[in-house]
């Protein structure tokens, strides 16, 4: 049966719009947590953990998130671990969300003056204090633009799981395509409802970026 | 781990698998070659426009950059039929990539455009250069010099993009490896040699970008090579 493109199918898009943002907000949080992770390891004074993470960042950021998706979904449902497709879906997120927000926070940390290091230790400040107190929130200003801005990357790329049929924005967009065959309508709404989610976040990032500017000339 | 890898019943596809990796590979070249041209020019045209028609390029821009790739890919695949314009799978994702890279790389151009000190474009002018050849040697090159590291992992990000196009059936490297899937159940192995595959693309793409890098913009003209050098003495972020 064919239905028009209507108020139903509009609310029905919106509706899983929602489950874009919550893919986001897991991809960010847990990702998050393992890329504060990476970014440590990475300028840690150990060697090997440092190469660890530089090859993972590698890995990751030189693998399509379609191949980390279906790693994580065909491929451990094969090792005997099936996952359910919105698990499967917020782990391959969140290890995609690792890989570039880590290597980002790298850069944050390591634009900090090396001479703000020297000075904590002199006041004998443990690694982790020196980190909570002296290093980190001055590179959360200097990370946080380009993070919004990934952010965006982050949301656009949740439509890669409408394939394991995880129902987001975009899938929801072919199941009210395959009912309506007004594909055009459909699609130009979907990338509208996106274009509302992306823009605000990308005009945030680009205002605070503006911010840092001025922070780091004065 | 509690289960064995088994490669084999993967690589008797290989025959398949390296016809599909050498269509990741084209469908890339192309989009990289032709999108960055659109971005090219798209950065170009605004500088030289009117502020009221720089609207035009920005629309473009800020809403490529904003919305899915994937969404673009069925608005041309899916979409455009319905308006009369049909056309096959792969060129439906080239051109989906290549309006994507354009936007993309137009607003890393435009960047490295505003860049430019006005007292270089006085200097310029100064010297009687017109308008155009302020434009394309003071301005043009130096800002394409300045990028060039943004602009080549935005030309890997899209080389990584062409997986998507698995989504409309064209049989590039996921596309392909996905077929393999289904027939042979192997899909851990299947996808553990894509992913090796275009690993080993974005490193070799990433090697060649940089040394096109030097070339272009390092050692063609010893002047240049002096600015560079002394770029690289105030510490601009690589």
């Amino acid at each position: 049966m064919i239905r028009p493109f209507g108020w139903p199918e509009f609310l029905f898009l919106l509706q899983s719009a929602g489950w874009t943002l919550v893919l986001t907000l897991v991809a960010s949080l847990l990702g998050g947590v393992l890329a504060m992770a990476i970014a440590i390891a990475r300028v840690s004074s150990n060697r090997a953990l440092r190469e660890a993470s530089r090859v993972y960042i590698g890995i990751i950021q030189g693998i399509p998130v379609l191949m980390v998706l279906f790693l994580s979904y065909y491929g451990l449902a094969q090792a005997g671990f099936e996952l359910p497709p919105i698990v499967a879906a917020s782990m391959a997120l969140s290890i995609y969300a690792s890989a570039y927000l880590g290597d980002i926070w790298r850069g944050a940390i390591q634009s900090v003056h090396v001479q703000q290091w020297e000075a904590s230790a002199s006041l004998a400040l443990t690694r982790a204090q020196q980190y909570r107190h002296v290093i980190l929130p001055q590179s959360v200003k200097i990370a946080l633009p380009p993070t919004v801005g990934f952010l965006v990357q982050l949301v656009k790329n949740t439509s890669i799981v409408s394939i394991v049929s995880v129902i987001e924005l975009t899938r929801a967009g072919q199941l009210v395509n395959n009912v309506t065959f007004e594909p055009f309508k459909v699609f130009i709404t979907v990338a509208l409802i996106y274009l509302a989610i992306c823009y605000p976040m990308s005009r945030f990032s680009r205002y605070l970026e503006g911010k840092t500017g001025v922070y780091l000339d004065s | 781990m509690a289960f064995d890898l088994q490669f084999a019943p993967v690589l008797d596809q290989s025959p398949a698998l390296i016809r599909a990796f050498w269509l990741t590979i084209k469908l890339s070249f192309a989009a990289i070659v032709l999108g960055g041209t659109v971005g090219l020019v798209a950065a170009s045209l605004r500088v030289m426009m009117k502020r009221r028609f720089r609207v035009i390029i920005d629309f473009y821009v800020e809403t490529i950059r904003n919305t899915p790739f994937l969404v673009q890919l069925y608005i041309i695949f899916f979409g455009l039929p319905s308006l009369g314009l049909r056309m096959p799978a792969l060129y439906a994702g080239l051109l989906a990539m290549v309006i994507n890279l354009g936007a993309y790389s137009a607003e890393i151009f435009r960047a490295g455009i505003d860049a430019t000190h006005r007292s270089q474009i006085e200097a310029g002018l100064s010297l009687s250069l017109t308008r155009t050849q302020v434009f394309l040697h003071i301005v043009l090159k130096p800002a394409v010099a300045k990028v060039w590291p943004s602009l080549a992992s935005q030309f890997i990000l899209t080389m990584l993009a062409s997986s998507v196009c698995s989504f409309i059936s064209v049989q590039e490297l996921s596309g392909e490896s996905a077929t393999i899937q289904s027939l042979t159940f192997r899909s851990f192995e299947v996808y553990i040699v894509a992913s090796l595959l275009y690993l080993a693309l974005a490193l070799v793409l990433k090697v060649l970008l940089t040394l096109l890098g030097h070339y272009l913009f390092a050692q063609r003209s010893p002047r240049r090579h002096g600015s560079s050098r002394r770029a690289a003495e105030k510490g601009v972020p690589s």
